[in-house]
């Protein structure tokens, strides 16, 4: 019952996200830091993750393909495939429900503990419009995160490939240009949008509904990247099935 | 003003109101005063419109609160300031953006404009110098300060306070009372505040509202709290030695 209930608060808190909007002229200052905060501030970490994992994933193709048979720009085309129809969307996904999760989820609840919400309620604001819309719309930048995941992720595999002695760049650069399908990016990109409206809102779900003190917060964090996860998870597997099969 | 009528409000078997009627008078600061858990912030909550009670109504200027939408109360909290316990600052903004804040959300007042608005208040507020600092920054009777700042910035009709003198001391929290019973007479608005303070209730209290467990047990003046041979309020008001030498002395005279 209470997970019905909550999921019912989340859709009615959706809903309220759209109404009375909050004056142009503040919000584009509040989208502006956002942006900062969600999208510039995570491109570091992101940067750092795609070139090594990309790194490790050639590694381990390029082991694992012992058949002399097998040609070597398999490890290019390999590491091009994970990154863009997996690893970027989904990976970048489940990091980022961590880092900008628990950001969105500690802050919005230490505004609910210090009694900043009810402040901007008894103002005659609309709270969940104020705070959760500009990140929404902060997140759907998402994609470029996503883009940069995908480029760094196959030149950090490139760089595997020849600093390990692999395959030659020349064999990457092919496998990387093999049976390439426009549609995969496609794919990429919706599952992109999709994760970036859960990592805008169900963090501020949790945020905005948490009760306690600074224990709560901290608790509601965890929760957030927990469900935020689960989320992400169930809905890569079901856009996967019906885009894809 | 305020006018309540037999307002209730329980949390599943806890009756937390069992009924409290009363009028807050225009211009006049009025207090609600009480124990701990015996519903004073719920039923300031209630006011504020932040929990609707289970029944009863409150009306603004026989406006029924109660029954408005949304919408309607968002429009009508515009028109209130309040003064939380923890002063509910924006941690995000320095003291002089924060009390531009409403400035900011509801007028069409250019940047320059707001500024010297907000410096105006600041320095009602005896805050001259303390205009680009955080929250953080300043200390809990600044905080208090400019949390009143910018409960009254926008021209507020009615103002609530929940606490506004816990955490100071002696000396800063008169200087808060003074400075709120003056804001109330200088701008003719209806104030209310919640709060534990005996000194509060005798400097300031020209209305004074007592619940004991949900119930109206006493409403008066600070004149007449002297007076009173009600035990609910004497046993509360005067509990300390201090109190209860003050009642007699004024009593004796």
């Amino acid at each position: 019952m209470k997970y019905l209930s909550n999921i019912g608060a989340y859709f009615l808190m959706i809903k309220e996200m759209f109404n009375k909007p909050t004056k142009w002229s503040v919000m584009k200052t509040l989208i502006l830091k956002d942006i900062d905060d969600l999208i510039i501030n995570s491109i570091g970490i992101v940067s750092f993750i795609s070139f090594f994992v990309g790194g490790v994933i050639t590694i381990q193709t390029a082991l694992n393909i012992s058949n002399p048979l097998i040609p070597k720009y398999l490890v290019g085309f390999a590491t091009r495939q994970s990154v863009i129809l997996e690893f970027a969307p989904t990976f970048i996904s489940v990091i980022m429900a961590g880092k900008v999760g628990s950001f969105i989820t500690s802050s919005i609840g230490t505004m609910r503990v210090t009694e900043q919400i009810d402040a901007l309620e008894v103002m005659g604001i609309n709270s969940i419009n104020y705070l959760v819309f500009p990140k929404l719309v902060a997140l759907m930048l998402y994609p470029f995160v996503i883009s940069v995941a995908i480029f760094l992720g196959i030149i950090g595999g490139m760089a595997a490939c020849v600093v390990g002695g692999f395959s030659s760049i020349d064999d990457y650069i092919l496998g990387i240009q093999t049976d390439f399908i426009p549609f995969h990016i496609t794919y990429a990109f919706i599952k992109t949008f999709v994760f970036a409206f859960l990592l805008a809102t169900i963090p501020s779900f949790f945020g905005y509904y948490m009760k306690g003190g600074a224990l709560e917060v901290g608790k509601a964090s965890t929760t957030s990247f927990v469900w935020t996860s689960v989320v992400i998870i169930l809905l890569n597997y079901i856009l996967t099935q019906m885009l894809l099969s | 003003m305020i006018q309540v009528t037999d307002i209730k409000k329980s949390f599943g078997e806890t009756n937390v109101l069992k009924g409290i009627s009363t009028t807050f008078d225009k211009g006049k600061t009025n207090l609600i005063i009480g124990q701990s858990g015996s519903g004073k912030t719920v039923f300031l909550k209630c006011l504020l419109g932040l929990m609707n009670p289970d029944s009863g109504t409150i009306a603004y200027n026989n406006n029924t609160y109660t029954t408005l939408n949304i919408d309607q109360k968002r429009e009508l909290r515009s028109k209130m300031g309040m003064v939380f316990q923890g002063s509910a600052l924006f941690d995000s903004m320095t003291i002089l953006e924060n009390v531009m804040f409403p400035l900011r959300m509801f007028t069409k007042l250019s940047t320059k404009e707001m500024e010297a608005k907000a410096d105006v208040v600041l320095k009602r507020v005896n805050l001259n110098d303390a205009h680009y600092k955080f929250p953080s920054e300043a200390s809990g009777g600044m905080q208090k300060r400019v949390a009143i700042a910018r409960a009254i910035v926008n021209n507020p009709k009615y103002l609530f306070c929940d606490e506004p003198n816990s955490g100071l001391d002696p000396k800063t929290a008169i200087v808060i009372d003074t400075l709120i019973n003056e804001i109330t007479n200088e701008f003719n608005i209806t104030t209310v505040i919640n709060t534990h303070d005996m000194n509060s209730v005798m400097e300031i209290g020209e209305k004074i509202l007592f619940l004991k467990d949900g119930h109206k047990a006493w409403e008066g003046t600070k004149k007449n709290i002297f007076k009173t041979d009600n035990s609910d309020v004497t046993d509360f008001v005067y509990s300390s030695k201090l109190f209860k030498k003050v009642r007699k002395m004024y009593i004796n005279d």
